[in-house]
Parts: C-alpha cells; structure tokens; sequence
C-alpha cells in the first residue's frame, strides 16, 4: 500500500517536471520498425505523430478499431425516425392535409426528407463522434511546446512514450528509443 | 516549385500509361516538405499578388451588383425580373440548378474517387470541395430571392409560423429544401474536417502571433496523433460513404421539381440520372476552368499534374456522352410514347423559337466533349480550357431549355408565350460570379488549396521500400524489424 503511493507520488511528481520523451525519425520504413519496438516493450501511454496517414501502423501499434461506425449508425437511425416522426407529426397528425385525395399518411411520398435527414444527422455525429472520442479540441497541450513535434506536420514521424506511463523509466526509455536510430530524441516538459 | 526548375518541362508531361508501374501523382523532384512549401507557400506569401487584388476587386464589385439586384428586387417587388405567365420559372430557377449542378463534381471527387480509390483525387479534392460550397451558397441564394415574399421565406422550413399550417412535405420543393440543405451542411463539415491536418501544418509554420492564434483556434489542437488519425480516417470514409449516396439524392430530388409536374418536357422518369451525369459534366469542366489558371499562377504544376486534367477529361467524355444519350432518349420516348404533347414539346424545343438555344447546348455538351478523344486536344491545356469553359455555357443553356422552352409552351396554344430576361436577371446571374469569385479568391489566399495530408499518402517516399518482403503490394501485413518479423 505504502509503496504504491510512494510510485504514485514519483509519478505525480515526474509529471510535474516532465511530459515525456519524443523521438524522430525520417524515413517510413525505420519508423514502422521502430513502433513495434516500442509496443513490444509494452508501453501503454504512448503514441505516434504522422503528417499523414501512415498505412501499417494502426497494426505496429496495435490500436484497436474505432467505435465511431456504432455511433453513426445510431446517429443515423436516430436522423431517419426523426425525419419519418416531423413530417407524420406535421401532415398527418398535427394538422392533417388532405392533398389530392392521398392517404394523409403516406411513406412514399416521406423517403426523400427521411433520407436527408438520415444523411444529416450521420454526417454530424460522424465529425463530432471523432472530436469527442478523440478530445478535440485541445488547444494546449504539452506536445505542442515541443520543437520536434513542428515538423510532425511536415515531414517527420514522431513516437512520443509519456511519463506518466507505468514502465517509464527515465533513462532506460530514452536509451531505447536512441537504440531506435531515430534523428533526435527530445524531452518535452510539462 | 522552388526545389527545380529545369530548362526542359517535359518531365511535367505524366500522361504516359506504363503498365509495369503506377504513374507518379506528384512530378519532379518533390518530397514531402518541398509539398509543404509549395502549398503552403500560397496563403504564406508575405506580399499578396497585385493580380489577385485586380481579380479580388473585380470580384466583389460584381458581389456589389448581386446585393445591389437582390436589394432592388425585395424593396420593388418580382416584377422587375422577365417573368411573366406561362413562364413563371425563369433564370433564377436556371441558376439555382446550374450552380447547385457545378457543386457536384466536388463531392464527386471528394467522395466517390475516395471510395473508388482513385488516388488522383488527392491533388484536386480541397480545390473542388471549396468550389462544392462557394457553387451551393450562389446556388441557395436563386429559390431565396424567388419566393417573391422574401420575408416569410422561413415558411419553408417546418417552424410554427402564423398561419398555424405546416409546409406540405409531398411537395417535391420541400423535398429540395431538405436536400440542398443537407448537401450545404455535409459539404462543408467533409471539406473543414479534411483541412484540419493542413491547418495544424500552417499552424505549426506560423512565423506571426496573429497567424499562429488563427490557424491554431481552426486545427483543434490536431497533434497529428495515430490515435487520432485512425479515428479521423474511419470518419472521413464514413463522410464518403454519407455523401456519395447524398450527391446523387440532391440532384434527383432537383430533378424531381419538374419530373413531378405534368408540364410535358419535365414528365419524365428519366430526369434523375439524366440531371445527375450532367451535374457532374458541369462541375468538373468548372473545377478544370479554375484549376487551370490557379496552377500556373502558384506554380502547382507539379502536384496537380497533367494527368489530372487528363483524368478530368475523360470524366466529361464519359458524363458528356451520357448527357447525349439523354437528349436522344427524350427524342425517342416523345416519339414512342405516341403522346402528341410530348411530341410537340421536343420537335418545339429544337425547331421552335428556342432552337437558338438547344442547339447551343448540343453543340456545347455533346460535341465539344468529342474532342475529347483525342489524347493531342485532351492534354493541351487551352484547348481544355476553352472547352471547359464551352462546357460550362452548354450546361447552363441545358438547364434554360428544360426550365423556359417547356414552360413557353404547354398545352393550349393560346396561353403560349415568349420569355426574354430582364437586365436584372443578367445583372443577377452575373453577380452570383462575382460572389463565387469572391469566396473562391479567399479561400486561394488564405487556407491550403491542396490537401497537404493527403497527397503526401500517395508519393512514393510515403512506401515501404521494400514491399516485396510484406508478401503483398498493400503493406498490411506484418511489420518487419531488424531482428526478423514481428507480429503485427
């Protein structure tokens, strides 16, 4: 008990003082083996920052899929009741309008509206689905203050390990992301 | 491009089809930061081009004359535009439908190329998704304005008003409400979602505490995390997937305005397709008219290649002939319906008072395309231009054929009429360039015109070299390291 929250001070305490360690590299091929590297050392607060989609490395750092499809699927589900239950309320329950003899509630003549606003409501959680899993915004975050991490915009792929992760270790990390071949390896400040 | 500039352009010239490889998408000796520069080297120019100020000038003074008719129109009343019974959809109808049709070549890129994994659509997407929104804002404003009662146009949406009715959702102009809204709003969160990446990188490039306050607030705080890309790439593939179905929804419910009525001419089953392959014509001759000009000014020859343009063309070969097939399949079904209104209407439309008119737009969208076919006239680049352009009027005359030519003249001869615009309605229609000018230059000077992310997934330097050991071309397999493979 004691001892967990004398790791859990050092911790907190290495928060404080530091983010964490942040590695670059430039070449594709080098960088991918370098992740597995790291996932295989079994960190756990860790990532990678690409200017692109780099392919390959969803599964060199074993991310598991997203959930965002279930939201947008319910989103979507959502959208088309939505639409189906305005135009029943408005038309044919609210104030009924006998148009042409038709039926005053007709799903035919409702698809295209039901359609759109199954599209529209998909799309919107499709955007907000991913800021939010995703946390965004974050307008200040401790990475931003790394000189490093300007050119992980451009041409340079970064794998950045926190300290904050339980196997951390302040020189062993660095010296195995130095045995890497990376370009720089920089401490980022908290 | 600063990195070189050879005496020789040949290089620039990646229209030859070699099978034994893929054709590079980015020409000349680029890697991924001389991308960077290039792209962001336009809305980072520390003095703005005089011809950009001319053009900006021109442009809005022409927004000026948009605001100024509108203004005119409201205050005095519909009567100022030509329209007169039996013709009382004229050239804001045309306008609606012709901008809402240039729209859809950019969700056409952006989303059907995507799921099609047509990679070239990486150096054009940003450029023609921008034009998507500028082209639906000019295209909104038409029905807007052509309520005649301006101020009770919120009648269309279904908000309690007092007359204490709701709008009539079997009409197919609600339908169009709905639609084109949806198609604004989607366009725009697909185009702002997929700028996110590129304004991290003019964020992270920001040399002014303005610069860097703007462009950060608008990226989110992206850190450019794979977290983060694997969320953001699964939710612009569902964007893709949302909006493909979309695109083709919003121009057959335009079409569905006339093909619901029972004006012959508009009475037909095959408006939809017909209206969708001619949205996409003219959209992609209009992203051709601009991106020819943008190109050379910014010196993007060598990320929008020749090969681009190329593939463009052969878009509108193919849409241009399905828009000819169209015209010819009316042609027959007024004969074979044995309908003689039907009849009367297309012999009307091409011999009639009209004629002048459809055969602008046949000469312009069935055989200007033709030229097409060859590889000489496709890959000079004025003569695609000029075409573009020839395209870009055929399609809007398409749409006065269909709106004016069937209204003139209906069933009974005595109600038959003949529609001349106003010069308010030229001054209008005009104007809604100068509008679409306007956004058009903004966006050019100050946000990345080309998305950045994107084409740099596409160059080579963004492979694995050595992709034999993966077993196969695609890279998803395992990861190899030095000490051997490990599993992914």
């Amino acid at each position: 008990m004691s001892a967990d929250t004398t790791t859990r001070a050092a911790v907190a305490e290495k928060e404080t003082t530091f983010y964490g360690l942040v590695a670059s590299f430039d070449k594709i091929d080098e960088f991918l083996a370098a992740v597995a590297e790291v996932r295989d050392a079994g960190f756990s607060r860790w990532d990678t920052h690409t200017p692109f989609v780099v392919h390959g490395l969803d599964a060199a750092m074993g991310i598991k899929p997203t959930k965002l499809p279930f939201v947008v699927f319910g989103a979507g589900l959502t959208g088309c009741a939505a639409g189906i239950g305005l135009q029943w309320f408005t038309n044919a329950f609210d104030y009924p309008f006998m148009i042409s003899g038709k039926p005053i509630f007709s799903l035919p003549a409702n698809i295209p509206v039901a359609f759109e606003m199954t599209i529209l409501f998909s799309a919107i959680s499709a955007l907000l689905g991913m800021l939010v899993f995703n946390r965004l915004p974050q307008l200040s975050h401790p990475l931003h203050s790394s000189r490093l991490m300007k050119r992980a915009t451009d041409d340079r792929f970064l794998i950045s390990i926190e300290a904050a992760d339980p196997t951390f270790d302040p020189i062993k990390t660095r010296e195995l992301l130095e045995s890497l071949g990376p370009l720089q390896v920089e401490a980022v400040e908290a | 491009m600063s990195t070189s500039i050879p005496v020789s352009r040949a290089y620039l010239d990646n229209t030859t089809d070699d099978p034994t490889r893929r054709a590079p998408l980015v020409v000349g000796d680029n890697d991924f930061h001389s991308v960077t520069e290039a792209v962001c080297g336009i809305p980072e120019m520390p003095k703005t081009p005089p011809a950009w100020w001319i053009a900006f000038f021109i442009s809005l003074s022409l927004t000026g004359v948009l605001f100024a008719m509108i203004t005119y129109l409201i205050t005095t009343g519909v009567g100022v535009w030509g329209l007169q019974v039996p013709v009382a959809w004229g050239w804001a109808i045309v306008n609606f439908v012709f901008w809402v049709g240039i729209g859809h070549a950019g969700t056409l890129i952006s989303a059907i190329l995507f799921l099609l994994r047509q990679r070239w659509r990486t150096s054009i997407n940003r450029f023609a998704e921008g034009m998507t929104i500028f082209a639906v804002v000019c295209a909104g404003i038409f029905p807007g304005i052509h309520v005649g009662r301006v101020w009770v146009a919120y009648w269309l949406a279904p908000i309690p008003n007092q007359m204490s009715m709701w709008p009539n959702f079997r009409s197919p102009l609600l339908w169009d409400v709905f639609a084109v809204g949806t198609y604004a709003t989607v366009s725009l969160l697909f185009w702002y979602m997929g700028m996110i990446p590129d304004l991290a990188t003019l964020r992270d490039r920001a040399k002014t505490k303005v610069r860097w306050f703007i462009y950060g607030i608008l990226s989110l705080g992206w850190r450019s995390s794979n977290r983060h890309w694997h969320r953001f790439e699964m939710a612009y593939l569902l964007l893709a997937a949302l909006a493909t179905p979309l695109v083709l929804s919003v121009h057959s419910v335009v079409s569905f305005d006339f093909a619901v009525s029972i004006v012959p001419g508009w009475h037909t089953t095959i408006f939809p397709p017909y209206f969708v392959a001619g949205a996409i014509f003219s959209g992609f001759a209009m992203v051709v008219t601009l991106v020819i000009p943008t190109r050379k000014f910014f010196h993007l020859e060598e990320i929008i290649t020749l090969r681009h343009l190329e593939s463009m063309s052969k878009i509108m070969l193919a849409t241009g002939m399905m828009v000819g097939l169209a015209y010819s399949t009316e042609f027959f079904i007024a004969w074979y319906s044995g309908n003689s209104y039907e009849a009367f209407t297309f012999l009307n439309r091409a011999f009639g008072p009209y004629a002048w008119a459809y055969w602008i737009m046949v000469s312009c969208n069935v055989l200007v395309p033709q030229i097409f076919w060859f590889k000489k006239l496709r890959t000079n680049i004025v003569v695609l231009w000029c075409a573009s352009i020839l395209i870009n009027v055929g399609m809007w005359f398409e749409r006065f054929v269909i709106v004016v030519s069937s209204l003139s003249r209906d069933y009974l001869p005595s109600s038959w009429g003949y529609y001349r615009p106003s010069i308010v309605d030229i001054m209008t229609f005009v104007g809604s360039f100068g509008l679409f000018m306007t956004l058009f230059l903004l966006f050019v000077r100050f946000l990345p015109i080309v998305g950045m992310a994107e084409v740099k997934g596409v160059m080579p330097q963004a492979h694995l070299k050595d992709v034999a050991v993966m077993g196969h071309g695609d890279y998803h397999g395992d990861i190899l390291t030095e000490k051997g493979k490990v599993k992914a």
